[in-house]
């Protein structure tokens, strides 16, 4: 073993950090040596190679697919139509220019500001669009100016547009410009070539969810280019392949006669083919005009959509979270039977109120007095909250979750469009992770009649009522039916995607689908709504109470009080011995299910089962039968 | 009274000042923040005006800040303290992706770990020195052949797992800043030589180890018209963009290969390229003087290092942030094989100004910590 002696050590160590600082020298020198030969040595001939570089590689866009509903109605459709556009490198003076362009072509400040947001957001030798959809006099005009405009061209392009706008933005989403986090996803995926002359990209809905068929594969152009970078031949061209078009599962006539059902109500209504789940009709009121986002949207579009008291970008029938009010009552029912926790002949006495053991808060039934003596098929159809306040208890809160979570509910249901929520199904578990509180016995009487802590979406409640129609099918509910390869014309059937199916006895499911039956009968909630139907028609009415409003806006006080109302819910299927369409409805501060949100399933099911227009607008019925939620 | 507490505070500034800013070499910062801001000032060329970009670049740089303040504030005792663990975890990462790793662009390079996906090449550019230097600090009294031999083998094993994923580039750099450690650890030259030999020897069989991109890769470099449109399409435009650029430059976001899109990977690898376009051999020239001030103080850092292990560290940085902008301007300018590393400092991305930063750190905390003699 040999002892090292450290200032040698340190010495031989400094001689070698001097030797590094020669390599370094050495290597330096190199590069150096490498620069001044490219740069000095060979710079005429590296100069001419760049200015002679003349070879582009052009992308060729593909045209984006088409959208049509199940009977061929268009959606959203192409057409090519010129733009005037702009190489912001080749104008040395943005602004004057387009002074001087507005004296031959009209171009509004609206346009201007668009294309100066534009220009900070893109690369200066990018060519950009400063009015879209020339007239051909406006083509004339210009041509025959050119001359004075260097870097100003006409140029022919490809639109998207959506015809039917509000009535179908919410399915059908919109496409805007590329910005840098799609960029940064399109890297991710490594799909950036295939973008390279794409100037839009799907950015909600079904343009979002299905861009991978819709956008189609990019083709490329050789060209030789002159100085100006002009193209002048073209050496070789791979085609571009079309985007796919989708066939949506979706009925726009129905579409239609919802829109005018609801008239100018706010909310939303799902409705979906039990048979299959396919999406049938898919409303969240109000719409927006989806072309608006196309070419990016100027700024007093966007403010007054995004600060609209009415919300219209937000997708109520996806997004919006509500509680199930009377509408969770037939899945209870269901977890009483099933569960053995009561039998289609218990009955019980109804005084009005529920109170826990040794606690005297009362726990009120929406009807003063009660319904007398109320058993499971009267608990539906006078939506009795006695009666499911005590079945709660029984229940207890975490055979409620499971049980009731195999309708999908406080779950996504698989839908195929992104941005879908899951709501919420409470659970002791739940609360002790989010809350850090343990479940109290009070919170389960009201999450009984579907209060409290429970919030569904529209779209979770059709798909629920599915189940119930189809007997426990758990179809993932899908907008897009078949796929039309561009080229060949070809359609590719998507089946159907059963992702479950929930094993409830026959007979149970029988009492439930009796007792909904009679909901819409003499003596139901929604007895109005049912008056004389061609056909049998099972429902269930609720109402959602509205838990806050978003505080610190101003807005009058007669507003308020309206945004305060509860709002008006019904879930139903018909016919109900082979249901062909199974659907939720919700109306936004309208107070019950019966009076409003029952009307606009009865003319929804009139329209799609016996082809009858639906009556305009506002005409809600004034049941007698009026109930109303009090779960405290 | 007023005045009293007015003279109270200004003492208290100075003095939280003196407490921030006591472990930052403020000359080694400063060189840093002139490269920096070059690097912002490119990346907004090659990026066509995209503010966007430069400002996401912003964001890298004030998060490697704050992390090369951080370690800049730790003691060498420390950090010695972590260098197994950090190895280790590492290795461990390493074999990860091996085995469970996901794959993009044809190589097996992340690890998802849930909340995010790693690459843990990354980690290993900082965990191979500080381990191999810890090693050599511990066996420092009986240093033997053996004990180089050991070395050797933490190092081969996560550079051998490197080269498989592939990533040649990474592999390459984390084995010269191995290798630094070893060299200044005194490796003897006969043995130095003697790698260098038995390297050049096996050169044949590293060929047939090759994937064909990299073979390819090579044959390029000896030959870009071969393959003007693949592989070669890089080296060409890229001599084009510097060669144009001539004695001063064509000037800022004037350089016609960068805004036509000749040039590939533009803001990251190839950023170089657009600065050679844009400012010329004057520009070059200044550019290599910034990062040969910054490399002399890192020396000088290095040769008054305290401790074996702050001498071996400091030493392997150094070398290898020399490393990163020799292979990369090589690469550039067409006289190494292209393999992607970044220019330190300049290129876009946070994971390699991250790394570097960190290293400046280590290099600060060496500086400005009390140094210990041993005896």
């Amino acid at each position: 073993m040999e002892l090292r002696d450290q200032p040698i050590e340190l010495q031989k160590f400094r001689i070698r950090l001097g030797i590094s600082v020669i390599f370094i020298l050495a290597l330096f020198s190199i590069l150096y040596v490498r620069f001044y030969y490219l740069q000095i040595t060979q710079q005429d001939h590296y100069s001419t190679l760049a200015e002679v570089n003349r070879i582009s590689i052009l992308p060729l866009v593909p045209n984006r697919g088409l959208i049509f509903d199940r009977h061929g109605k268009v959606l959203a459709q192409n057409y090519s139509a010129y733009a005037l556009e702009i190489t912001p490198s080749k104008v040395p003076d943005i602004e004057s220019t387009l002074d001087e362009l507005a004296a031959f072509i009209e171009i509004t400040p609206t346009d201007r500001q668009r294309f100066m947001k534009l220009m900070k957001e893109s690369r200066r030798f990018k060519s950009l669009p400063i009015r879209n959809r020339l007239n051909e006099i406006e083509i004339a005009t210009f041509a025959t100016n050119r001359y004075r405009f260097p870097g100003v061209e006409i140029k022919s392009r490809v639109f998207r547009q959506y015809p039917e706008k509000e009535l179908v933005s919410h399915v059908v989403g919109y496409i805007s410009r590329i910005n840098d986090k799609d960029l940064d996803f399109l890297e991710l995926n490594n799909e950036l070539n295939n973008y390279r002359g794409s100037q839009h990209i799907g950015k909600i809905g079904i343009e979002q969810s299905y861009e991978k068929q819709l956008h189609g594969i990019t083709g490329f152009e050789e060209v030789e280019t002159d100085a100006a970078g002009r193209s002048i031949r073209v050496l070789s061209r791979t085609l571009p392949i079309s985007g796919n078009n989708l066939i949506l599962s979706l009925d726009f006539g129905l579409q239609e006669a919802v829109e005018k059902a609801f008239g100018d109500r706010r909310g939303a209504l799902v409705a979906l083919d039990p048979n299959n789940g396919e999406i049938l009709a898919f409303v969240s009121k109000p719409g927006y005009d989806n072309n608006l986002f196309i070419g990016g949207i100027d700024h007093e579009n966007w403010n007054m959509l995004n600060n609209s008291i009415d919300r219209p970008l937000n997708n109520r029938a996806l997004r919006g979270v509500y509680p199930p009010g009377s509408t969770f009552k037939p899945f209870m029912a269901l977890a009483a039977l099933e569960l053995g926790k009561r039998t289609p002949e218990y009955s019980m006495a109804d005084p009005g109120f529920f109170s826990l053991p040794g606690v005297k808060h009362r726990f009120r039934d929406w009807k003063p007095g009660g319904h007398g003596r109320v058993n499971l098929h009267k608990s539906l159809v006078v939506s009795c909250d006695t009666f499911y306040y005590s079945l709660g208890n029984d229940l207890g809160i975490d055979n409620m979750h499971n049980f009731i979570g195999q309708f999908g509910l406080g779950k996504k249901t698989g839908i195929d469009v992104e941005n879908e929520v899951s709501g919420l199904l409470p659970s002791s578990a739940w609360k002790m992770a989010q809350h850090k509180q343990k479940w109290y016995a009070g919170d389960t009487i009201s999450a009984a009649i579907g209060q409290g802590y429970n919030l569904t979406t529209p779209l979770q409640l059709a798909f629920a009522t599915m189940m119930i129609a189809n007997g426990g099918k758990a179809y993932a509910p899908r907008f897009v039916k078949q796929i039309q390869n561009s080229k060949t014309g070809e359609i590719t059937n998507i089946p159907e995607n059963l992702q479950y199916t929930a094993n409830f006895k026959p007979k149970n499911l029988e009492v439930i689908r009796n007792a909904l039956i009679d909901v819409t009968r003499p003596g139901g909630t929604a007895a109005k709504a049912g008056a004389n139907a061609l056909y049998t028609f099972a429902g269930k009415t609720g109402t959602s109470q509205v838990v806050r409003i978003k505080q610190g806006e101003r807005y009058n006080e007669k507003l308020i009080d309206e945004r305060h109302r509860d709002h008006a819910m019904f879930i139903a299927y018909a016919p109900a011995e082979s249901p062909k369409i199974a659907l939720a409805v919700l109306v936004e501060n309208t107070g019950t299910g019966g009076s409003t949100a029952a009307p606009i399933a009865r003319q929804v099911f009139d329209y799609y089962l016996l082809g009858n227009p639906p009556k305009a607008g506002d005409d809600s019925l004034d049941d007698n039968t009026e109930e109303h939620d009090h779960s405290h | 009274m007023n005045s009293k507490k007015l003279t109270q505070n200004k003492i208290d500034i100075r003095k939280i000042w003196y407490y921030f800013t006591r472990h930052i070499d403020g000359f080694l910062l400063t060189f840093i923040l002139v490269l920096m801001s070059v690097g912002l000032m490119i990346l907004y060329s090659a990026s066509g005006g995209n503010i966007g970009k430069v400002n996401n670049q912003a964001i890298n740089i004030v998060v490697a800040l704050i992390l090369m303040w951080v370690i800049a504030n730790t003691s060498m005792q420390q950090i010695k303290r972590i260098a197994l663990p950090i190895y280790l975890i590492g290795l461990a990462l390493l074999i990860g992706v091996a085995l469970f790793g996901e794959i993009y662009n044809g190589a097996r390079r992340w690890l998802n770990i849930g909340i995010t996906r790693i690459q843990p090449s990354e980690l290993m550019k900082i965990a191979i020195p500080l381990m191999m230097a810890w090693y050599f600090d511990k066996y420092e009294i009986t240093l033997r052949l053996r004990d180089y031999i050991g070395a050797t083998l933490l190092l081969v094993i996560p550079v051998l797992l490197i080269l498989k994923q592939p990533d040649l580039g990474t592999a390459l750099l984390i084995a010269a800043s191995g290798f630094y450690v070893l060299f200044f650890a005194g490796l003897s030259w006969r043995i130095i030589i003697g790698l260098i030999a038995l390297g050049a020897a096996s050169l044949p069989i590293l060929w047939g180890m090759m994937h064909d991109y990299q073979r390819q890769r090579v044959m390029t470099l000896l030959d870009p018209t071969q393959d003007p449109l693949g592989a070669g399409y890089h080296i060409i435009q890229s001599s084009i963009a510097i060669g144009s650029g001539g004695i001063a430059g064509k000037g800022w976001q004037n350089g016609t290969q960068t805004q036509l899109d000749f040039l590939p990977e533009q803001s990251t690898d190839f950023i170089f390229a657009v600065f050679s376009e844009e400012f010329g051999l004057i520009g070059n020239t200044l550019l290599l003087l910034l990062y040969l001030i910054i490399i002399g103080r890192c020396i000088v850092i290095t040769a008054n290092a305290s401790s074996q292990f702050s001498r071996l560290i400091a030493g392997s940085i150094t070398l290898t942030f020399f490393t990163y902008i020799f292979v990369n301007m090589g690469m550039v300018s067409g006289i190494l094989p292209v393999v992607g590393v970044p220019l330190p400092l300049i290129s876009y991305g946070g994971t390699s100004m991250v790394t570097m930063l960190i290293g400046f750190g280590i290099l600060m905390s060496i500086h400005t910590h009390p140094k210990f003699i041993r005896t």
